[in-house]
């Protein structure tokens, strides 16, 4: 087995195999468990629902949500909901690309920083918003956004 | 808690009612905006600031009020004075306020704000917002179900378990006018009424789309969070009236604390025996569950959210068969949206004609927007239809901070136009916002001054569509990408007379042509740019014959 021992894969199958069309809220539980959806972990999850593993992946792919890669330790979504379009988010996705030298979608070679473009989170009142990790910033401003994002990941 | 009985929860409301009160209430929106903007220090700051002052007072956490561009949010009621509200109150302030105004009967003149009742107005007036939805956002604490109740929560549902029939409702809802409030503005009552005269007997579901893909609308975020039990009795009132037993919430995965706090309001009200077996001793048995999106826009469209509860890809199949005869696992299946759900406990106990009276033409009741861009205050308005989109822009949102002039406001998001400042006295109506070459959509408005492109921000509603079409049909997958396509080359200062033909061409194709709402609206806000501000298109082409 790989470096992911899909420890977990038994107890999430078992929450959800007698439910029906419940493959998407197992693959919740599974990107929950490891930050992503680990191949063998997977491969385990479909085994034991009984689903094969070329469905698993349509379905993976097919939402936005679900990441097949580990993601690095911090996780940097810009929000990217018209009114954050409309307020800067570009240039806070250009300032950090260019001070982390990854575009939007990939993660740095030393595994500490993911950064992405999501959907609306739903905080167009606030915006420009970011999220690093768990922790939301609001009203960002192109010239502290890199900063931010540092004491984030410090304070993590 | 033990299983209700109708005259028990009358007792129970009755004994809420007659609880003594504190001398004081505080407020803090704790939703996820007000979070985001520091509200969690602010409460536990007046936490500590009551425990160290011994004051008599009642601290709640409760929804988002609605202004959410002043969060975060307090607001403080001492005795039989009117409440006052607080924005943008840091911990500092908040214990000023607790200090001055709890300790002392002072407002704190610096951070005080239009209180939810300066923003409503009785009866409706057009210009003034009137909270149907938003009845309990801000109000209540949304993880209390004695708050719910309290304020006549599940009373509507004694009322139609006990006294109604399911065609008493069906004619409530006609009478109220209302229409679905995702976006197409088809009329509730007939799809209530299909649904239920389908394959009677059979296994029926009903189904809340909470699956809120608009970037830029987050009105049932804000519902969910605010006051789930509103949702869950417009749930379980239109389980009882199609013959449903089941109801599935399909909710984004994206919005963590609407799924916690649904789950959370789920568990009171079975506890409760408000959901369950023989619910209030009826013996209708009705259970909800949650299902989460996973991040695709075409989820809103009633066929491939179905599709995606069923755990396959979320793309749509093509009606009919319509889900009210075949919906999910081929049942009949009735999907509603959050909004529309929110709004039948006060139709039932208020009275559809009550509701029917409020509004314009064919559009009745209040319509929940976001407002968002370029306006002093952002957030959620809810207005009584017909109120104009001036109205709320200026009046309500206070125009744009700069003072810059609106430029146009955008409705419907991705599938809905721009509409130019010029026709801003338009009021809102699902026939005005049509008329204009827009939607009245699920509720976002985004305001823009003279320093957005229109051009630029077609592209980028286009560049979200073309991602989130599902592949299935032709129009949609090659349409959109070849018309990003020739925008980009316009955008790149490359375009000619010709591609703006080619751009109307195949815009025509996928509105024709596509199988579902997703495609055949994702040329909306191109159109709308190009036949409002063409002179911005123009100034980017080539000069040509």
């Amino acid at each position: 087995m790989a470096a992911t021992a899909p420890a977990d894969v038994p107890a999430i199958a078992k929450k959800w195999k007698d439910k029906r069309g419940s493959l998407i809220m197992a693959l919740h539980d599974l990107q929950g468990r490891y930050g992503y959806v680990p191949r063998d972990a997977a491969l385990e999850l479909g085994k034991l629902m009984g689903v094969p593993l070329a469905r698993i992946y349509e379905v993976t792919t097919f939402y936005n949500f679900f990441k097949l890669e580990a993601p690095g330790k911090h996780i940097i979504s810009v929000c990217m909901g018209t009114a954050c379009y409309l307020k800067g988010a570009p240039e806070l996705v250009a300032r950090l690309s260019e001070k982390l030298g990854i575009k939007a979608g990939e993660t740095t070679p030393d595994k500490q920083f993911h950064l992405q473009q999501v959907r609306c989170i739903g905080c167009c009142g606030l915006a420009p918003v970011v999220t690093v990790n768990e922790k939301v910033l609001a009203k960002v401003k192109p010239a502290e956004i890199v900063d931010q994002v540092y004491a984030c990941a410090k304070g993590a | 808690m033990p299983k209700f009985t109708p005259a028990e929860l009358d007792a129970h409301r009755a004994k809420l009612a007659a609880a003594p009160r504190k001398r004081a209430i505080i407020k803090v929106g704790l939703n996820t905006c007000g979070d985001a903007a520091g509200a969690l220090p602010v409460y536990q700051a007046a936490k500590e600031a009551l425990q160290a002052s011994g004051l008599d007072a009642q601290l709640v956490r409760t929804g988002c009020a609605g202004m959410c561009g002043l969060e975060p949010l307090v607001e403080v009621q001492v005795g039989s004075d009117p409440a006052v509200m607080y924005g943008r109150v840091n911990a500092e302030a908040m214990r000023e306020i607790v200090a001055q105004h709890v300790g002392q009967g002072k407002a704190v003149d610096a951070y005080r704000v239009p209180s939810i009742a300066d923003m409503c107005c009785e009866p409706p007036t057009p210009g003034k917002q009137y909270r149907i939805v938003l009845r309990n956002c801000g109000v209540i604490d949304p993880e209390s179900l004695d708050d719910y109740i309290a304020r006549d929560g599940y009373q509507a549902l004694k009322q139609v378990l006990t006294q109604m029939t399911p065609e008493q409702v069906i004619a409530e809802l006609e009478a109220s006018g209302l229409r679905g409030r995702g976006g197409a503005g088809f009329p509730t009552f007939l799809k209530w009424k299909i649904t239920r005269a389908s394959r009677p007997g059979e296994q029926k579901y009903i189904i809340c789309n909470g699956d809120e893909g608009d970037p830029g609308a987050y009105m049932d975020r804000s519902v969910l969070e605010g006051d789930p039990h509103s949702v869950i009795e417009g749930m379980i009132i239109g389980g009882w009236v199609i013959g449903a037993s089941k109801g599935i919430f399909y909710i984004r995965a994206e919005y963590p604390l609407a799924v916690e706090r649904i789950e959370k309001a789920i568990r009171q009200a079975r506890a409760a025996g408000l959901l369950g077996s023989n619910i209030l001793g009826s013996g209708f048995d009705f259970d909800l569950e949650v299902r989460l999106g996973a991040g695709a826009f075409v989820c809103g469209e009633e066929t491939a959210l179905m599709a995606s509860i069923e755990g396959k890809r979320g793309t749509p199949w093509p009606r009919p068969p319509y889900p009210a005869q075949k919906g999910l696992w081929g049942q009949p299946s009735m999907i509603n949206n959050v909004e529309t759900f929110a709004n039948i406990p006060p139709i039932i106990l208020r009275g559809g004609a009550w509701f029917g009276a409020i509004g314009i033409g064919r559009s009745k009741g209040t319509k929940v927007f976001a407002v968002t861009g370029k306006v002093k205050v952002s957030g959620l308005v809810e207005i009584p239809m017909g109120t104009t989109l001036r109205q709320v822009v200026e009046g309500i949102c206070g125009g744009t901070p700069s003072g810059k002039p609106v430029k146009a406001v955008q409705t419907g998001g991705p599938s809905g136009g721009l509409i130019p400042a010029s026709l801003l006295d338009t009021p809102i109506s699902y026939e005005e916002l049509a008329k204009l070459g827009s939607i009245m959509g699920s509720g976002g408005m985004i305001v823009m001054d003279e320093t957005d492109n229109t051009v630029e921000l077609s592209r980028f509603y286009l560049d979200f569509s073309v991602d989130e079409s599902c592949g299935k049909c032709a129009p949609c997958r090659i349409g959109g990408t070849q018309m990003l396509r020739v925008i980009d080359r316009v955008l790149a200062g490359k375009g000619t007379k010709q591609d703006i033909a080619t751009i109307k061409r195949i815009a025509l194709t996928m509105q024709r042509g596509s199988l579902c709402a997703l495609g055949q609206t994702t040329p909306n806000p191109v159109l709308s740019s190009l036949k409002y501000f063409e002179h911005e298109w123009n100034e980017r082409l080539v000069a040509s014959k």
